[in-house]
């Protein structure tokens, strides 16, 4: 299904070895600001190496090939993420990582589409990216486009009404082309996710709307393929939502036990602490 | 609790004190006009549901135009395209924020999507997403919405009062305000041709024909005059033309000679034909509008001919700041000023001010 990105896939990694790629490139754009949202770009590196390295059709020359599977980032904020996994691709150039979040940089902290390659829409204003997933799978549909729209979305974005809106929507319309990936990090700006506006339970949720759900561990890459494959070749008309739970900083154990982790607190000199942390977990 | 509250801008009259209806003695009755509510001009013909026949007559050359609606098919006159083209209508259902998201979506993917719903609910309602799904990145969206100003004798929930107010700070979002329909015809395929987002405040129903008897054609950005005169000149959009249009007629029996220059497009404004046409203006400028006096198309003028040094005696006929109230819709448009009768009384009055200083 994959199109090789050129001297990525050619390689033949792991999508282990993908997912700590992934990790690098997050760590050291971080390192770049001093700043960042590392917790989630940590969190959500196994659920973004399963999505451009077994799952998406595309081509990283041609980000907007016509032929391409949709990748809409909603949470703004996890564009670190989706730059590292986009520079895994061959999307982004590596050489880049030094401007995250400078001026005129190609990777703004938020994403938004106008300024990257592979950036579908703009994040950010939270509960938008499943209502354009909506109409972009609409669109595809009407060209008898086959390729599937992806939304990727987090916990939080689950209390704002409109996700609702268009959860209602792509029942109502038969999407079986699309998919949406629920980060389920149980973390958000003042505190736990589920103490603020608690989603659960969210799979009996997105069921009881109509949808065919999944609810997997989002830092296990072999739960993450079987999930992403059952989603994509369901064969019934019913959209697919895959909820991910994930460990906020997955990978930097020192990271992983902060108290607050939505935007973590990463003093100077850990930058490149939580580089060799990594560095020692290398997967062969 | 007692609950305090501020005093309202507001002419409200206390809910405990019974009102009986008034006996007119002649056994008439001004009935509050349904939302479906359709403008009358006096003495004009009228069009039965323009925008849905010009927009269902320039899809059958433009198979990227796709229909949407949340539930407002019928009272936005988006049905005529529905039953013309089945399957180019997507009904989003009660659902706003969804529907310009998913506008939003189907223009990504190459579409030109017609949203349609009350223009109460888009400005107010999806601000954020028309503002960040469509506008930040210009998608062709086209937002068109039925009720804007004071249209209906619901109350509130239904005058999108500020509606302009509301969407002139959005970047790329171009603006049409037309008069009648013969504009409203014209409008359409000019809006679907421009490449970014447009919102159009429609008028629905059966709505007036003015324009086809003055040598007029809708140009998006374009203000034009209908009329010339010495003494006043009044700027007017939407169907506050037509309303300008008529006083014009009865002050010229009073020898009160009025310049009357049509600017639809809200945003960009047509800066420099009023500009020029304020300099040559005689004794005053009004601008009339149907929409709140704050955020307009009067402030608009005033802070452009301010900007080009232009000061003359400036007025403002639109709606009062304050939340409006429910009722038949003559009885608001006279109440709050955007009568034919109140139009011509206060420009006299504005003269007779301005002869006495």
């Amino acid at each position: 299904m994959t199109t090789p990105p050129a001297g990525h896939l050619s390689a033949n990694m792991s999508l282990q070895q993908r997912a700590w790629n992934i990790r690098r490139h997050a760590i050291r754009m971080g390192a770049v600001q001093g700043q960042g949202y590392i917790g989630q770009a940590l969190g959500a590196a196994d659920i973004l190496a399963v999505a451009y390295f077994r799952v998406l059709t595309y081509r990283p020359d041609n980000p907007e090939w016509e032929g391409r599977d949709r990748f809409l980032l909603s949470i703004g904020h996890y564009a670190i993420a989706l730059y590292a996994a986009l520079i895994e691709a061959g999307v982004l150039p590596e050489e880049e990582i030094g401007t995250y979040g400078m001026d005129n940089s190609r990777m703004p902290m938020s994403g938004m589409a106008a300024y990257s390659p592979g950036m579908e829409i703009t994040g950010g204003s939270l509960g938008h990216g499943l209502g354009i997933a909506v109409g972009m799978a609409l669109g595809l549909k009407r060209k008898k486009n086959p390729a599937i729209v992806y939304n990727f979305l987090s916990d939080g974005e689950l209390g704002e009404g409109s996700t609702w809106e268009a959860v209602m929507s792509a029942v109502q319309h038969g999407l079986d082309n699309l998919i949406a990936i629920v980060d389920f990090n149980d973390q958000q700006a003042d505190g736990r996710a589920t103490d603020a506006l608690c989603a659960e339970p969210i799979e009996d949720k997105w069921t009881a709307f109509g949808w065919h759900a999944q609810r997997v561990d989002g830092n296990d890459i072999g739960q993450l393929v079987t999930a992403f494959d059952r989603a994509r070749d369901l064969g019934d008309s019913r959209p697919r939502v895959i909820i991910c739970q994930t460990r906020m900083c997955k990978g930097v154990p020192f990271l992983e036990d902060r108290e607050i982790t939505h935007f973590v607190r990463v003093e100077p000199d850990e930058w490149a602490k939580a580089l060799a942390v990594l560095d020692e977990a290398m997967p062969q | 609790m007692k609950i305090t509250k501020a005093p309202p801008h507001s002419r409200r009259k206390p809910k405990y004190e019974p009102r009986l209806a008034p006996d007119r003695g002649d056994g008439e009755r001004l009935t509050t006009s349904a939302m479906i509510a359709s403008l009358d001009a006096e003495g004009r013909e009228s069009v039965s549901a323009p925008f849905g026949h010009a927009l269902a007559g320039l899809a059958t050359s433009r198979p990227d135009i796709v229909g949407l609606s949340a539930d407002l098919a019928k009272y936005t006159d988006l049905h005529v395209f529905a039953q013309a083209h089945p399957d180019r209508f997507y009904q989003m259902g009660m659902a706003e924020q969804l529907l310009f998201s998913a506008a939003a979506g189907l223009a990504r993917e190459g579409f030109t999507p017609f949203a349609t719903t009350y223009a109460v609910f888009a400005s107010r309602r999806a601000y954020d997403f028309i503002c960040m799904a469509i506008a930040e990145e210009a998608l062709p969206v086209k937002i068109a919405c039925a009720l804007p100003g004071l249209i209906s004798g619901y109350g509130p929930s239904h005058q999108a009062t500020e509606d302009l107010a509301i969407f002139r700070g959005m970047p790329n979002l171009t603006i049409v305000d037309p008069c009648d329909a013969t504009e409203i015809a014209q409008a359409v395929p000019a809006v679907a041709a421009h490449p970014g987002p447009v919102y159009l405040r429609l008028l629905r129903g059966k709505v007036p024909d003015v324009l086809s008897s003055y040598d007029y054609r809708f140009e998006i950005g374009k203000a034009k005059h209908l009329r010339h005169g010495k003494d006043v000149l009044f700027i007017a959009s939407g169907f506050m033309t037509m309303r300008v249009l008529d006083a014009a007629e009865r002050l010229q029996a009073e020898a009160i000679d009025c310049t009357v220059l049509h600017s639809p497009t809200i945003k960009p404004l047509d800066v420099t034909t009023i500009v020029e046409a304020a300099r040559a203006a005689g004794k005053l400028v009004i601008v009339a509008e149907n929409h709140s006096i704050i955020g307009g198309l009067g402030e608009a003028v005033a802070s452009c001919l301010m900007r080009a040094g232009v000061s003359k005696p400036f007025r403002q006929i639109g709606l009062p700041d304050e939340f409006l109230d429910a009722g038949a819709l003559p009885t608001l448009h006279d109440q709050y000023g955007l009568s034919v009768d109140r139009i011509v009384a206060r420009t006299r009055a504005w003269l007779n001010e301005g002869s006495a200083s």
